[in-house]
């Protein structure tokens, strides 16, 4: 894994990475415009930092069509679950510490 | 390495996003109220202008219904209530919707929606059934009960509190279908002072 110096996934580094992992940890499954309407961000902006979760093996994709029109819904990996919650685990523990 | 503030902001937006992708938090208090003021004043109107108030299960001639000559614009009443009070909703949730930089229209909205409509569809085809059968006198209290249905699973998609108002609706509707003499007194209450009393409590929780 990934480690940044404070024992943080590099994953979930950027709010928007974040965004999604938090988003699919409380819902099944996602479409794309689902994901984009909640975190305010771009298509394109949005198809990168997925793309960068995809390669982590943290989401999976799942593609259908609905009504003859493409439709691309995401998913929280078992691998992706463990990782975030792992994150959620860190991330209370500095701040934790810090006080 | 970053600095606490940074994690704590972390933090509570992993919150903020879990909490806006599962729950619709749009609904105003103030259209509770609305319904409710509406609902009291369509009870006022059937009663008291129309003189309707079953107090049987149901009747068997048409001619013994007291209130049957009135009965198509007693209903029409009650439809003009509900968009009413549906279009009250969606107008203040819009406005609040907008306030929270959120949109009406969302993947929760619907979902929430979605749920609702399984009961309350439901519950309308049976109340069809039941006026067309003559049963004038369970429609009121079933209104409730579905109602409370609808508002019980909606509670899993947006204020947990919604859920309680559904019980509360649920159980007006029972007792109501125990005692239809005064189904429309329980009907008031239910639509009525419940929705005021909910809406006025879920303002000052949620809205100042």
């Amino acid at each position: 894994m990934k480690v940044s110096i404070d024992g943080l996934h590099k994953a979930f580094e950027s709010r928007v990475r974040l965004g999604i992992m938090s988003a699919l940890a409380v819902n099944e499954m996602l479409e794309f415009n689902a994901l984009k309407e909640y975190l305010d961000v771009t298509d394109g902006n949005l198809a990168t930092h997925i793309k960068a979760l995809e390669k982590e093996e943290f989401i999976g994709v799942k593609k259908s069509f609905i009504d003859r029109k493409p439709n691309t819904r995401y998913y929280m990996t078992q691998k992706g679950k463990k990782a975030f919650e792992e994150h959620l685990k860190v991330l209370e523990q500095i701040i934790k510490s810090q006080k | 390495m970053r600095k606490e503030r940074d994690y704590i902001q972390d933090i509570s937006e992993i919150r903020s996003m879990m909490e806006r992708s599962s729950r619709f938090l749009s609904l105003s208090g103030l259209a509770g109220v609305m319904a409710g003021i509406y609902a009291l004043l369509g009870v006022y109107i059937a009663y008291h202008f129309f003189h309707f108030n079953p107090d049987q299960i149901g009747y068997t001639t048409e001619q013994s219904v007291p209130f049957s000559s009135d009965l198509p614009k007693i209903i029409i009443l009650a439809i003009l209530i509900l968009l009413l009070a549906v279009g009250t909703a969606i107008f203040l949730s819009y406005k609040k919707a907008r306030k929270r930089d959120e949109k009406v229209w969302n993947a929760t909205s619907r979902r929430l929606l979605a749920n609702m409509a399984v009961p309350l569809i439901t519950g309308g085809i049976l109340l069809l059934v039941l006026l067309v059968k003559g049963l004038i006198g369970l429609i009121v209290p079933l209104t409730l009960v579905f109602y409370g249905l609808a508002l019980y699973n909606a509670g899993k998609f947006t204020y947990d509190d919604v859920k309680f108002l559904g019980m509360i609706q649920v159980g007006l509707g029972l007792l109501a279908t125990c005692y239809i003499e005064y189904g429309l007194l329980f009907w008031a209450i239910g639509f009525g002072v419940v929705h005021i009393i909910y809406g006025i409590y879920m303002h000052l929780r949620y809205e100042r």
